[in-house]
């Protein structure tokens, strides 16, 4: 139960409306540090709405969403900083931010959530390296002195350049495409791509990494692949992970955390053993209630 | 276009057959623009209708026999047809061609002076290198904001004014001398870009353009009517001219000539003026490649690809936006500037949304973010226009609307046919067909076989096809390259070896 003693994310009361649709509604759950987190529910759940809203593409109707950066999410402090109206509270005890109160590029730099996208968005047009050059925006900004030092050929430019480059080289070798580092990103097949897409996520160096359907539309052996890369990064980058995932073989080998989402409201939290169990989730994830159909679906997600 | 070439050809009885159809196209098509034609009797100026069967049956027999030839041609084995995929350039050639375009640059004004004298290269180098040095310098700045950051801009020339003007009002009040009004004109256009592009942040794609375009026109409209601060409609005129180190271009005591001890010619100031734009377009370019390999140039092109993306990765999309709009005006006024103190006048007129068109043009054909392709286009469009008016065409067409309506009709025939190369040259040889009739004597003697022949001679100032050949040029480009005359991108960083990423992959920007 890392999600309530550490947690890195707690979402509470989450309500989005779209005019009169309310895609979710009254959201609450927490995010461990250093785990694997899944969302799932079946399609128009809401899931990627809480995605959007984390990570600072929509602005919550009402709710709030902590993040600790560093430290341990407190909740008087977060009170606190909720009462002053500041964006986030940085102290040696750790850094907390108020995501629903940032725009998305400082969710990105200050709190440190990435994020990757369920139709690839990558810079097609753009080589692989480039594209994870582009990841690397703010610190070789500073680095350029906003441009002026860079544009003269500071040294101290060029050796962060040089730094970003050797850190783009690791994840090309991590993902297997140093290879094609010189191509166009447009050019590399499917699955290629969206690897590509969680190396350029995790070039921004972050502390929690949203994931949204990751190994959509990728075979078995890629869908291994993906889930030993998603395990490096939660244990070598010490990076905490969320994401939205229907394929069900996936969320239950590597995940350790589920929160089920139907009509934008919770229905399950817990373990995996403990959410595939429940039976609201089988009714509701697979709108079934037959007995015999129930049976068909506990087979399917392994129950 | 290849591979129905080679389902075309066949047989002669198909081949005569197609060849009949394309006939009978142009036929029908040759009916209502060419067969009739109203004209006004010049005694009595009553209307009357004049039929032109020959002409038609001409372009009948041209359709014809150039869709014969066509189909032979196709039928005959093909050798080599690999020419149509885009070959990257090496990074030696690329850079052998730099080099060469810059020293051609520069030792274009001492070779055409060696050549023409003075008097002759005065021209040249007026009214080719610097006219056109002007559009590549705008046309690079243009391709910041349009080319890298894909911020459609149809107001661009607000900020050449805007240069303009800050050096003309700056010189005439202040009396500052150019090289002080420069800098102060290039921020102060940068500043207006910053105006322009706050509002315009949140827009995209058609909406982005209509705004800018507004821009552009409530620019020079203050300008029209704000008469007390920009002298209205009439413009300014006695703008200060350009100086050497504090020395003036004149034929008098301590100016330039004098100072150097040598024989005042006019083409000193013009040989100056030259180096000096030459000079401010080296600057956009050196920067703009500069920029592409820093951050902020890869977050430009990076906002051209993905917005949203942009935004994911902590890329401040606002800053981006406003930069590549303040840097684009920033060289636009410089231009703007120079052109102020080059002409001597300035007037609203010059700065109207046929200029904005003409630079978005420029950065279109030349294949948008590349530079030499912009520079290429520059010449191409503006060096042509300026052709344009070399050439007397006052007695070299005789039938001004039938070569207009061959186009047409030839044009349309090609894209149905989609064998566009093989019908622009038999245009060209059925034009020059015509073209040929300026011989007086050939002339008099299709006269005596067609008594009409000579009611169809008109005076035509050839500049004022203008418009007609430039959206020409503008129709064939987007046919045969659609992406440009550059078409591929140069990354900005390589780990083992520089490959051009294809055109059909870069985005064209979205706002």
């Amino acid at each position: 139960m890392r999600w309530k003693s550490d947690p890195i994310l707690v979402v509470e009361h989450l309500t989005m409306r779209f005019g009169g649709l309310v895609a979710v509604n009254n959201l609450s759950f927490e995010a461990g540090r250093g785990d694997i987190t899944a969302l799932i529910g079946p399609n128009g759940a809401g899931k990627t709405t809480v995605f959007n809203c984390v990570t600072g593409f929509y602005k919550p109707t009402e709710g709030r969403l902590a993040l600790a950066r560093s430290g341990v999410a407190d909740i008087e402090r977060v009170e606190a900083l909720t009462r002053t109206g500041k964006r986030h509270d940085r102290t040696p005890a750790g850094d907390i931010y108020l995501l629903e109160r940032m725009p998305g590029n400082e969710i990105a730099w200050h709190a440190r959530v990435a994020r990757t996208f369920q139709n690839i968005r990558l810079f097609q047009g753009m080589t692989v390296l480039e594209n994870l050059m582009v990841a690397h925006h703010n610190q070789l900004m500073i680095a350029s002195g906003l441009t002026f030092l860079g544009l003269f050929g500071a040294p101290s430019y060029r050796a962060a350049e040089r730094e970003a480059v050797e850190r783009a080289k690791y994840w090309l070798e991590r993902i297997g495409l140093t290879d094609r580092a010189d191509d166009p990103a447009g050019e590399l097949p499917y699955g290629a791509q969206r690897r590509l897409e969680i190396a350029r996520a995790m070039c921004t160096d972050p502390v929690l990494l949203c994931l949204d359907e990751p190994a959509a539309g990728l075979n078995p052996r890629e869908s291994a692949e993906l889930n030993a890369l998603l395990n490096m990064i939660r244990d070598e980058h010490k990076t905490s992970l969320l994401l939205i995932e229907h394929d069900m073989s996936v969320v239950m080998q590597i995940s350790d955390h589920v929160v089920v989402l139907d009509y934008g409201t919770k229905i399950s939290d817990g373990t995996p053993t403990e959410v595939r169990n429940d039976p609201k989730v089988i009714a509701a994830y697979l709108g079934v209630a037959d007995e015999e159909e129930l049976a068909d679906a506990e087979a399917e997600i392994g129950a | 276009m290849t591979s129905i070439a080679s389902t075309e050809g066949g047989g002669l009885g198909r081949r005569l057959q197609e060849s009949l159809a394309a006939a009978a196209l142009t036929l029908v098509l040759c009916v209502p623009i060419i067969l009739f034609r109203t004209d006004s009797d010049q005694n009595t100026g009553q209307l009357q209708l004049i039929w032109r069967p020959i002409l038609v049956a001409v372009f009948v027999v041209i359709a014809f026999v150039g869709r014969f030839l066509l189909l032979t041609a196709a039928a005959a084995p093909k050798l080599e047809k690999a020419a149509v995929v885009a070959k990257p350039r090496s990074a030696a050639a690329s850079q052998a061609l730099n080099l060469g375009g810059l020293a051609f640059l520069l030792l274009f004004p001492p070779v055409t002076v060696a050549l023409l004298g003075g008097g002759g290269a005065l021209k040249w180098i007026d009214s080719y290198g610097i006219q056109i040095l002007i559009y590549v310098m705008l046309g690079w700045g243009l391709n910041i904001v349009v080319g890298l950051a894909g911020l459609l801009d149809l107001g661009y020339v607000a900020f050449y004014a805007v240069g303009a003007y800050s050096y003309t009002l700056l010189a005439t009040t202040f009396h500052l001398s150019f090289w002080i009004c420069l800098p102060i004109a290039g921020i102060l256009a940068a500043t207006w870009g910053m105006i322009l592009g706050f509002p315009v942040l949140r827009l995209r794609g058609d909406y982005l353009a209509i705004v800018t375009l507004a821009f552009g026109e409530i620019i020079r409209t203050v300008l029209v009517n704000w008469t007390d601060f920009s002298g209205g409609g009439a413009g300014i005129s006695s703008i200060p001219k350009i100086t050497f180190f504090g020395l003036v271009f004149a034929d008098r005591p301590g100016g330039f000539d004098d100072f150097f001890g040598l024989e005042y010619a006019p083409i000193h100031s013009k040989l100056f003026l030259y180096y000096v734009i030459l000079g401010l377009a080296l600057l956009t370019s050196f920067v703009t490649i500069r920029l592409r390999r820093l951050p902020i140039g890869r977050a430009w092109e990076a906002l051209r690809e993905d917005e949203i993306a942009c935004r994911s990765l902590g890329v401040n999309t606002t800053n981006t936006k406003l930069t590549a709009f303040a840097l684009g005006a920033f060289f636009g006024g410089l231009a703007g500037s120079f052109f102020a103190v080059r002409q001597g006048f300035i007037s609203p007129e010059s700065f109207t949304f046929n200029e904005s068109a003409t630079i978005l043009a420029i950065v279109v054909l030349g294949g948008m973010g590349s530079q030499i392709g912009v520079a290429l286009a520059a010449v191409f469009l503006i060096g042509g226009f300026e052709l344009l008016r070399e050439l007397d065409l006052v007695h070299w067409l005789w039938f001004d609307s039938e070569i207009i309506a061959s186009v047409v009709i030839l044009i349309l025939l090609g894209l149905l046919t989609r064998r566009w190369l093989l019908w622009a040259a038999i245009i060209v040889v059925a034009d020059a067909a015509i073209i040929l009739v300026q011989d007086k004597v050939f002339a008099d003697q299709l006269a005596a076989l067609w008594p009409g022949f000579y009611s169809y001679k008109l005076d035509i100032d050839p500049t004022q096809y203008r418009g007609l050949l430039f959206g020409l040029a503008m129709v064939v480009m987007m046919v045969v390259r659609p992406r440009g005359f550059v078409s591929t991108r140069a990354p900005s960083i390589f780990l083992k070896e520089r490959k051009s990423v294809s055109g059909d992959l870069v985005k064209e920007g979205h706002g």
